[in-house]
């Protein structure tokens, strides 16, 4: 039943009001901001549940109005788009936690958390949204926000970072709205889930429609950081980590799945892009990038810049499964979204943590850290584990509905395509983990910040254990009702009910 | 005609600011100032009243002295003038109050500075005029006084770069005017008639018409520094006082797109093919990505500022070829008209709003570093705040992303061109936002740095910022009243019409 109501715009307010408020104060006023911001975080997550208890009600809240003319900003809570916002909102909340921690006496802290704010407001409200006008504007809205994030430091470096940054995303953005405005035009005003639009149109307009989608998938494939538009990605890695952290796991490249994962599901619909053949291309540029990332990931001796390579591969998981149609590979790649989210978070976390506390940003210097640093290097390893595919945690059970789905649809090479990726994954992630518990540390260094009998500070601290553990527990509880998976499970079997 | 409301408003909106101005040539610098502000407010305050007057009773006219037409002079109020008088107003006194400020803010005041009011307000009349105007020699006035102010602005602060280029701004209006005014001479000599309204009915195509066309059509493109003959703006605009450059970028080049839009689709439709569409659509193209890509490769603020006006300006000209409908195509079956018109019409509030935004911002960063190179531009946002965000707002809706007023305006730039079929544009909308992003971003580019030694930014009194700042929110808010603004637009006038040419050969239509 749908059911029209504020709380999804109130979801939304919940990050931008304390984001505004937030660059109208000064410097200096920590303890304001640092309420504003923990209070919108704490709010959101609760607002989030609140809607989430709605749903399971059967409610469906959505939240309209018209902008101007023929442009409504609309606002809906399906499954997909909750399943996403309760993802943003919980790590958000883990993220500004470490971020307060992570930036303790840095500089500009006001204009960090103001952006910060400002960003995840842009990625629920890519969640939320109800129609392509309104995903288009947050998604707009989530370059802009981010861009001050990622040049935070002020280096020369971080400004270069900054400038290439926007000309892949603006440039993404430019080409996405062609897209929006040509399907504006053929089609109408297309909410998500009225994939009967597009069905009954195919046969009128088939060439331009299949133009337009590709025109929207590569407007979308730049933020998801698709071969070879993913050029922006290993460069921004400049930015501070907890920005890092949340580019990688929510915020800008999850944009861009999600919303490869709203134009097949829910603007083309599944039978339309099958039958266009639209997906054996995606699914091609996917596999590729899920095997150039890892290559990449390979040769980097920079902590960050692996970890970045990897979110490259990682993230074309959820467009390979999406370019698979099938319920398990479908499921596979909703779930994803969500898996690779939080043990992603975990690896910035972990890496900046060693930053933070011992200064060391390479691989090569992180002989016998994890006795160092037990639950960092802990949960990291649990994150590795997991992007490997090993069970119980998290990313093997994507891994395994997408093979899974791969062989039910005849896609045997898909499965290759995995075991390849799963062994370049343990080629890259292995040795970190194998140098940070077996190896001897060379030599006695002295922390960077005191922490008295912690590993580091509790607040870097916290976070990096809470997303390891919560890795753990979505692969180990998959089965249970309200896990991750079985929420995917449902959200795909209602795209194939007839 | 006749039978509509009349009006006292349309003789005030151009009788008061003439009185002030003239008025306040008798006073000392001091006074000048306040009577000039005065003037400004007042003349804001009568042209929204007046805005208001016409959404209640629709087009209005004023029959000056009680002299019908064709001797007498007949100005006509109608939502199309309306809308540009009532934009003039509120930037104009968004203006004027930044120009207040800024003379008071300054620390050398020259000589010539107070006469920064009389101008403005002889040139404010002097637009209010132009919108008014129902006859082609009226026009013709209009533009004239216009250029002269503007050109005088525009070399106000006396200095040499200022003088040069305003030589070149005179040149370009007298060569605009000139021929502007022989078009018109050849249209009365065919016709007997400089009303609008009647020569639209009683043109006859052939050469005569045809030339008077091409004339009239470059006289006003020289005005409106449209592609090819943009060469005089960007050193004019960028070497002005910056309330003066955000004068003439905002508003002074739009009243010569107001009358060119007017007279395509009021009096021309005999004359105009789709090719001559498509050649000033054409022009409009490469404004758009010649203007861009000069601005990309600027160092300056005001010059980066300036050429972004000929791109700017540019997108107004693609709407054009949108306009022209083939034979047996009638304007109601054309769903293209009404977002063609809303493109039109947001572009040119849109673009008032943040460029005057943008120049108002320059002129706070000369006030602050003393110069306006974009490499000392360096934390910024550290130093100037709300200038910052002003900048980056109003770069927002130039770039045209959502929700702003620049954003509406590109969405139904695109929206008509796919309707129309005339998909070639597209790539043109496209490519220059993503110059104007690059631009932009220059000028953003070391907003997040850490200052260098030798910049030091002295402090400017908050409440210009403040303006600025308002300006480029304005940027934005235009988009909530467009349901209203499009309905009120399209009750009467020409808005929303087509122009129906002679098309020779191929039909081309909406498939």
């Amino acid at each position: 039943m749908e059911t029209t109501s504020i709380l999804p715009l109130l979801i939304l307010v919940s990050s931008l009001i304390p984001g505004t408020l937030i660059l109208l104060l000064r410097e200096e006023q920590v303890a304001l901001r640092t309420f504003l911001n923990l209070s919108g975080a704490v709010a959101k997550v609760g607002l989030i549940a609140w809607v989430f208890a709605g749903y399971l009600r059967g409610e469906e809240y959505t939240f309209f109005f018209s902008l101007a003319l023929d442009l409504t900003f609309s606002l809906r809570v399906d499954q997909l788009g909750l399943f996403f916002a309760a993802l943003s909102a919980v790590l958000w909340l883990v993220t500004t936690l470490y971020a307060i921690g992570y930036l303790e006496g840095g500089k500009h802290r006001r204009r960090f958390f103001a952006f910060f704010s400002l960003c995840v407001t842009a990625s629920t409200g890519i969640a939320l949204s109800g129609n392509v006008l309104t995903f288009f504007i947050f998604y707009e809205f989530l370059t802009l926000s981010t861009y001050p994030l990622v040049v935070h430091r002020g280096t020369d470096k971080a400004v270069e970072a900054g400038r290439t940054y926007l000309w892949y995303t603006i440039g993404g953005g430019t080409v996405l709205f062609l897209g929006v405005v040509g399907l504006f035009v053929l089609a109408g005003p297309i909410y998500f889930g009225q994939t009967e639009i597009i069905a009954d149109l195919i046969s009128v307009y088939p060439t331009q429609l299949s133009i337009l989608f590709f025109i929207l998938l590569t407007g979308l494939a730049v933020k998801a950081a698709i071969f070879p538009l993913h050029g922006w990605l290993p460069v921004s890695m400049v930015a501070p980590a907890p920005v890092s952290a949340l580019l990688h796991a929510v915020a800008v490249v999850k944009a861009g799945a999600f919303g490869i994962v709203r134009l097949v599901y829910d603007v083309y619909g599944i039978g339309v892009a099958e039958h266009m053949n639209y997906l054996n291309v995606l699914a091609v540029f996917a596999a590729f990038t899920i095997i150039y990332g890892s290559l990449r990931a390979l040769f980097q001796d920079d902590f960050k810049k692996r970890l970045a390579y990897s979110t490259v591969s990682q993230l074309s998981y959820i467009a390979l499964g999406v370019a698979i149609p099938g319920i398990l590979t479908s499921t596979g790649a909703i779930v994803h979204l969500v898996h690779q989210g939080i043990m992603k978070i975990t690896m910035f976390f972990a890496a900046g943590n060693v930053a933070e506390t011992y200064g060391y940003k390479n691989i090569s210097q992180l002989n016998g850290i994890g006795r160092r640093m037990p639950f960092t290097m802990g949960a990291f390893t649990i994150a590795a584990f997991g992007m490997i595919g090993l069970p119980p945690v998290a990313g093997f059970i994507s891994k395994w509905y997408l093979g899974l789905g791969a062989v039910e649809a005849g896609s045997y090479w898909v499965v290759f395509v995995l075991l390849a990726s799963s062994a370049l994954n343990a080629a890259y992630f292995l040795p970190i983990v194998y140098r940070a518990w077996f190896y001897e540390p060379e030599y006695e260094v002295s922390r960077l910040r005191s922490s008295g009998r912690l590993e580091t500070q509790a607040l870097l601290l916290i976070p990096v254990v809470v997303t390891g553990l919560l890795s753990l527990a979505a692969g180990v509880f998959a089965a249970a009702g309200g896990s991750p998976l079985s929420i995917a499970r449902e959200i795909a079997e209602k795209l194939y009910m007839p | 005609m006749t039978y509509l409301p009349t009006s006292t408003f349309p003789a005030l909106l151009v009788g008061v600011p003439v009185l002030l101005a003239t008025v306040s040539l008798f006073f000392r610098p001091g006074g000048k100032a306040l009577v000039g502000l005065t003037g400004s407010l007042l003349t804001g305050v009568l042209a929204l009243i007046a805005f208001i007057e016409v959404t209640q009773l629709g087009t209005v006219i004023h029959i000056l002295g009680g002299w019908e037409p064709p001797l007498g002079i007949l100005l006509r109020m109608d939502p199309l003038a309306a809308v540009f008088i009532a934009m003039t107003a509120v930037v104009g006194v968004f203006i004027s109050i930044y120009a207040w400020l800024y003379f008071r803010a300054q620390e050398v005041t020259t000589e010539g500075l107070p006469l920064f009011w009389p101008l403005w307000l002889f040139l404010w009349a002097g637009l209010n005029g132009l919108f008014l105007s129902n006859d082609l020699f009226n026009l013709f006035v209009t533009i004239e006084v216009i250029g002269i102010c503007a050109v005088a602005l525009a070399v106000l602060n006396g200095k040499t770069a200022a003088l040069f280029a305003g030589l070149r701004y005179l040149l370009a209006a007298i060569t605009g005017s000139m021929a502007y005014l022989f078009g018109v001479a050849l249209l009365y000599g065919s016709t007997g008639t400089l009303d609008l309204g009647l020569l639209g009915q009683v043109l006859q195509p052939g050469t005569t018409t045809t030339f008077a066309l091409l004339v009239i059509t470059i006289g006003l493109m020289i005005k409106m520094a449209g592609f090819p003959f943009h060469f005089w703006l960007p050193p004019a605009h960028s070497s002005a006082l910056a309330p003066v450059s955000a004068l003439l970028s905002a508003l002074v080049v739009k009243g010569a797109f107001y009358i060119l839009l007017r007279l395509w689709v009021e009096v021309f439709g005999v004359s105009i093919t789709y090719a001559a569409g498509q050649l000033i659509g054409l022009a409009g193209a490469i404004a758009v990505i010649w203007g861009s890509w000069q601005a990309l490769i600027q160092t300056s603020f005001k010059l980066i500022v300036a050429h972004s006006s000929v791109a700017q300006l540019g997108y107004l000209l693609m709407i054009f070829p949108l306009l022209i409908l083939a034979p047996g195509v009638s304007a109601d079956s054309a769903d293209w008209l009404s977002p063609a018109w809303t493109a039109g019409i947001y572009q040119v509030i849109a673009h008032a709003f943040a460029k005057a935004s943008f120049f108002l911002s320059a002129g706070l960063i000369i006030m602050a570093l003393g110069h306006d190179r974009i490499e000392s531009l360096r934390n910024l946002v550290g130093n100037m705040r709300i200038t910052a965000m002003a900048i980056g707002l109003a770069g927002v809706s130039l770039i045209g992303l959502p929700p702003s007023g620049g954003f509406m305006a590109k969405w139904m730039l695109l929206k008509g061109i796919f309707l129309s079929g005339q998909w070639w544009w597209a790539p043109v909308v496209l490519t220059g936002s993503l110059l104007t992003a690059g631009y932009v971003f220059m000028l953003l580019r070391l907003a997040f740095a850490p200052a260098r030694e030798m910049d030091t930014f002295r402090p400017v009194p908050k409440s210009l910022e403040v303006v600025a700042l308002l300006l480029a929110l304005g940027s934005f808010l235009i988009v909530l009243p467009a349901d209203y603004m499009i309905q009120f637009l399209e009750s009467t006038g020409v808005f929303g019409s087509g122009i129906e040419s002679i098309v020779e050969g191929g039909v081309y239509g909406n498939d």
